[in-house]
Order: structure tokens, then sequence, then C-alpha cells
């Protein structure tokens, strides 16, 4: 069997990328879908976890991590279509109504 | 196992609210397009209304205890968050009553999302489980994004929302990713579970890991420093109402899954987070304070405000004890009230298109509508931390309990940043009183819902500055169950 | 020691050959073999047998994305149905619980439903509406 080490290195290596890809790209979904990266990382290692405690607690927090996922995701285009009718623009650089 | 009745009761007012927010959903569609969506808003004041009866209920009957296998622990903790988050709830929806008319904006969902975004709310304070937690933080966190993009038509308002769902996403990831690790760690997701494995086992280097990935995530949703960036932009581009709401329910929730998480699970490492929380204490009162200072946006400067409020808050953390978390608890109450109420008055004034936002736009409000003026400087004193109002005492017993915990040089950079506070509050009271106005600032009568809100929240801003001790009590007796 | 961690996964990796295999040979050999006779609708992009229809590079209407989504959710939200389903009958022999985890399901499907209605009455499963009612907002 493959150690349990691999996958959580795997998903720490995801959720770095995820959280690189969130600091340095510009453009809303991309950063969005770097989120959705950063999650799915996660179930990773709740998974692994699971797996290596022999109990079902990280399996349920993974349903329960796909669900709202998906209701953010669900927001969070919405969010992002206003922003793009409003603004005609996807890029964070060009949303800048509100000085950061 | 308690009977399944009384399981009910544990999340009583939680179910109270879930059932008005359907109500809500179904009834909305069926409203002609062109309704008046008043109706649905006080459908939802009596919605909290019952939700707040039912926690008294929870109050006074013994329904303490846990429920749903160790899910929800229903104890004076828990009640006295209910009571604080739906309380704001109904002081939201009254002052978005009319200011949603002044908007032109007929939603019925918008009430909806406020009643469902509080259950996340409340069952952050009583949720007991790592699982449970997570839902109830997206619960509440996802209902304020779409609240805070409701001007739809307004780029200000999507942008703000856009960057509060990335940021809160972000952070939300983070918090996750520190659940996950302590999972690991200890096997389990309970949070007296965790706390008796840190206890009992070798405490492995993914407990620290674990430990800062949450506080990260934690402190995005508090917005505490270095984690605050979001923070003006967002209230600045939301519907004032809304902000009047997230900049106090989800953030008093928040405190409580903090206060939960760090003494429930890692009391055991309190040595270890201790200076997490004094640096961040300490950047957030300065940063926030200092950048209030510099706003010129009435909006904006009580963001910053709500920075600095929450590194105060963060003081009474480290304090830590029974009276260090009650001081917590009672700070976020009286900050509740305080806040809510100064964005009531900006809802109010902002007028159509929240044209006017800024500090300028304030001049000769004294003349001009005293009632308004006066209700506002109650708030701003309040904010500020004079006598004879809540936030003193909130403020009193916070560097009380810091001085007790020996937090000497914490307290002087507290202090010294509410004397800075104290100026830029004043400010917008000297702009109100000594300047002259300018007409072209329409006022419009205050109407009776934004009045009945101005009314609660002023007068609970004084009640708990004249008479402390009842709340402080059951503050007390919240952080004694917390500990246990 | 590490091979012997993944000898379990040995057979995946000769799938993976065999089939990267089969697919390139079949590629390769049809090159080699095949005439070829090239005609007008040979050469067009191929579109699951349909005749294409313009351009790949449009803008969708934001209706697909509404149908898109809200697939998503109701799809998303079936999950819990499956574990619920598989230990039903355990759930069924909880002394004292009785039909506890059967109501619990049924409550949560209402919860379901009251989204569906809303999505339905407000009108976001009609294809013909030209523009989705977006409110009278300001």
């Amino acid at each position: 069997m493959v150690p349990v080490t691999y996958y959580l290195v795997l998903s720490a290596i995801l959720f770095t990328i995820g959280v690189a890809a969130f600091i340095f790209k510009r453009n809303i979904i991309t950063i969005f879908m770097s989120i959705e990266l950063m999650l799915n990382a996660v179930n990773l290692s709740f998974v692994a976890f699971a797996n290596m405690h022999h109990n079902l607690d990280g399996h349920i927090f993974v349903f329960f991590v796909m669900v709202v996922a998906a209701a953010e995701a669900a927001v969070g285009l919405a969010i992002i279509i206003s922003v793009f009718r409003t603004r005609e623009t996807l890029n964070v650089d060009r949303v800048n109504l509100l000085k950061l | 196992m308690m009977t399944n009745e009384l399981q009910y009761l544990s999340i009583l007012p939680e179910l109270i609210l879930t059932i008005f927010g359907m109500l809500i959903m179904v009834l909305d569609p069926l409203m002609a397009d062109r309704a008046s969506r008043k109706p649905m808003g006080w459908l939802a004041f009596v919605g909290t209304l019952a939700a707040l009866g039912a926690t008294f209920y929870q109050g006074t009957h013994p329904v303490a205890g846990t429920a749903f296998f160790g899910m929800v622990r229903t104890d004076a903790f828990s009640i006295f968050f209910h009571v604080v988050v739906i309380v704001i709830a109904a002081l939201a929806i009254l002052s978005s009553l009319d200011y949603l008319e002044t908007q032109g904006i007929r939603s019925g969902e918008y009430y909806g999302l406020i009643l469902l975004g509080t259950v996340g709310m409340g069952l952050l304070s009583s949720a007991m489980e790592l699982v449970m937690l997570f839902i109830a933080l997206e619960i509440s966190s996802i209902s304020t994004y779409i609240l805070a993009g409701y001007r739809r038509r307004v780029a200000a308002s999507a942008e703000s929302s856009i960057k509060y769902f990335l940021l809160g996403s972000f952070a939300t990831a983070f918090f996750l990713y520190g659940v996950a690790l302590i999972y690991g760690a200890t096997g389990s997701t309970n949070i007296t579970a965790i706390s008796q494995a840190l206890h009992n086992n070798h405490i492995s280097s993914l407990t620290y890991l674990a430990l800062v990935l949450m506080f990260v995530g934690m402190g995005f949703k508090v917005a505490v420093t270095p984690f605050h960036v979001w923070t003006p932009d967002v209230y600045e581009g939301a519907p004032a109402p809304v902000v009047a709401l997230m900049s106090t329910g989800p953030k008093a929730a928040a405190f409580a899954l903090m206060l939960r998480v760090l003494f429930g699970s890692f009391g055991e490492l309190s040595q270890w987070w201790l200076p997490l929380i004094w640096i961040s204490a300490a950047l957030s009162m300065t940063i926030g304070n200092v950048g209030a200072l510099l706003q010129n946006n009435v909006k904006r400067m009580l963001a910053y405000s709500s920075i600095a409020h929450a590194g105060y808050l963060l003081v009474a953390f480290a304090a830590g004890q029974d009276m260090g978390i009650a001081a917590a608890i009672f700070y976020t109450a009286t900050y509740a009230a305080m806040n809510v109420g100064a964005f009531a008055v900006v809802s109010h004034f902002a007028s159509r298109g929240e044209r006017y936002v800024s500090i300028d736009d304030y001049a000769g409000l004294g003349r001009r509508s005293p009632v308004l003026a006066i209700t506002l400087t109650i708030f701003m004193l309040s904010l500020i931390g004079i006598p004879l109002t809540g936030g003193f005492f909130a403020k009193f017993y916070v560097f009380s309990a810091a001085l007790k915990s020996n937090l000497v040089w914490l307290t002087i950079i507290g202090l010294v940043n509410s004397a800075i506070a104290a100026y830029y509050y004043l400010r917008l009271i000297v702009v109100m009183y000594m300047k002259e106005g300018d007409d072209s600032v329409t006022l419009v009568p205050v109407p009776v819902a934004t009045a009945a809100a101005l009314l609660i929240a002023a007068g609970l801003t004084i009640y708990l500055g004249v008479m402390p001790g009842g709340v402080l009590g059951y503050a007390l007796l919240g952080a004694q169950d917390l500990m246990r | 020691m590490a091979d012997n961690q993944l000898a379990p996964y040995l057979p995946i990796l000769m799938q993976l050959l065999i089939a990267a295999g089969i697919g390139t040979g079949m590629i390769v050999l049809s090159a080699i073999l095949g005439q070829r006779k090239y005609s007008r609708m040979k050469m067009q992009a191929y579109e699951c047998g349909m005749t294409p229809t313009g351009d790949a590079q449009h803008r969708f209407s934001v209706k697909f994305y509404l149908v898109a989504m809200l697939f998503i959710l109701f799809d998303v939200e079936a999950i819990f149905l499956i574990p619920w389903a598989v230990v039903y009958r355990d759930l069924l022999k909880i002394p004292g619980a009785g039909l506890f985890g059967f109501w619990e399901m049924m409550v949560y499907i209402g919860i379901v439903l009251v989204g569906f209605f809303y999505v339905w009455k407000k009108g976001v499963l009609d294809w013909n509406t030209p523009e989705l009612s977006e409110g009278p907002n300001e």
C-alpha cells in the first residue's frame, strides 16, 4: 500500500498550488478555481487520514465539503456574472472601484 | 441519548428561523413582480421574534446538554450568542425594510437570506463538532456573500461581494485544512475529544500547523490584522443594512467559534497561541484606529473601527480565564448593539443610491434632525467608550481582565488606541453639531421601522452602560460553560 | 521498499501502457496504411455527428449557466441519499430511534423540494422567456 505520507504530501502540494494561484492569477474565474483546488486538496487529506485512523469521520467531512463547495460555486459564479455585467471585465486589477 | 423531542428543543431557534426562511422562499415567487416586499420583511421579523422566544425558552427550561450524538450543545454560552445574533438579525431586518424601498430593490429573498444566515451564526455558537462548525460557518458566510452584492446594478456592490466571496472562501479553505490536520493528529473532529486527545497524548507537530491554519481562517472571518484587508472595501460597497448585519452577526458568531476552538479544543496549547493573539490584537487596534483616522467615508471609517474593535476583543482572548472570556462575550454583545445602531443611522441617511455616505454630508444634522443626531451621538460615544454607555463597560472589563493576567503592555497599547479612536468618532459628532449643513443633502423623516431599530439599539447600548451586571453575569456563566 | 509499496498498482500501470499503445498504434497504422480522400464534409469540426453551426468561440447565453448550476446543486445534494440508503436498514435497528432516520431524510428532501419549487416558480426552468425576470431593481 501507498503510505499515508504520500497522500499528505500530494495534498499539501495541491493546496500550495491553490494558494499560489489565488495570489498570482489575475482572472477571477481562475482565482475561483484555485479555491476549489484548495478545497479538494483538503478533501484528499481527509480521506487519507480517515483511512489511517480507520474511522468514517473524514469521509463524512468530505461529503459535506463537496456539497458546500458546490453551493459556494453556485453563489460565486452568480457573483462573478454580476461583476461582469457591471464592469465588463474579469481582471481583478481592473475591478478596483473600491481602493484596496 | 435524550429523547427525540428534547433534541429538537436544543436547535429550536434554528428550526424556527429555517421554517420562516423557507416560508419566505415559497411565498416570494408567488407575489406579483411589482408588489412591495415589505410583508416579507415583517414576516422575517416575526420569525426572529419567535426564534428569540425559543432561545428564552431554552434559557429558562432545562434543555441544556448535548444533542444529536454530540453535535450541538445548549448551554449559557450558546444561548447568549443566540440572543446576540438573533437581535442583530431583527434590527438589520427593521432597518432594511425602508432602505430596500428607497433603493428600489423588491426582493423577499433578502429577508430569507438574513434568516438563513442567522441559522448559521446561531449554530456556530452551539456546535460541538468541527463538521457542524464548518457547515454553520459556511451557511452564515454564503448568505452574507450574496447579501453584500444585493445592489446588483451598482458596480461597487458587486465588487464588494466578489472580494468578500473570494477572500472568505480562501479563509474557509485554510480553516478546513487546519481541521483536516487536527483530525489527522487526534483522530477526531469533536471539540471535547480533541481537547482530551491533546491532553493525554503526545502533541505532534501537525497539531501546531493545524492551529496556525485554523487561526488564519478564523482571523479572516473576524477581520483582525493581518487578515483584515478585505474589510474596508467590502463594507464600503455592500448595502448599509447588510453591513450592519455582517459587521456584527457573522463576526460575533466567528468569535464564538474562535472561543470554542481555542479554549475548547486547544486549551492545552494556550502558551503557544497566546503570542499569536497578542500580536494580532496589538496590530488590529493600531492599524484599525490609524486607518479610521484617514477616512472620509462613514462606512469605511466604521469598517476600520470594526477592525480596531476586533483587536480589543482579542485582548480579552489573550487575558483568558473565566473573566477574560466573559469580557469577550460581553464585548461582542455591546459592540453588536452600538454598531448595528450606527449602521441603521447610516442606512437611513444614505438615501437613494447611497449618495450620502461621506462625513461632510452629516454637517448640520444636529439642527436638521435632532433625533437622528442624538442617536448617532449615543452610538459614537459608546464606540469611544464613554461612561454610561455600553462601550465603557465593555472596554473596562476587557482591560481589567487583561491587567489581571499581567498583560500590561497590551493594556497600554489598548488605552492609547482608545484615545486615538476618540478623535475620529468625535469628528463625526463635531461635524453634526458644529458645522453648518448643506441643504442639498435631502433628509426624509425617519420611518417607523427604522425608528424602532434605532430605539432598540440605543436602548440596549444605554442599558448595557447603566446596568451591565445582569448581562455580565450571564456572560460569566457562558464562560464557565465554555471552559467546562 | 518503494517497489513493494507500489506493487499492487502494477496492473494499473500495465493497463495505462496497453491503452496508450493501442491508441497510438491505431493512429500510426491508419496514417501509414489508410487512403486519404479529403472532402469538405470531412474537414469540418466534429460535433457529435451534428452539422456544426457557427464558431465555437462565441458567448453562450447566461441561461445555460443557470441550468448547469442548478444541475450541479441538485446533483450534489443527492450524494447524501446514497450513504443514507446504504445504512438505512441499520438505522431502523438503533434502539429507541424508530423511524427517526427515515423522517430526517424526508425533512432533507423536503428542503431540497422547497428549493426546487422556488427555482420553478421564479421561471428559471422556462427556456422560452427572452430574459429572466431580473426584478425591477434600481
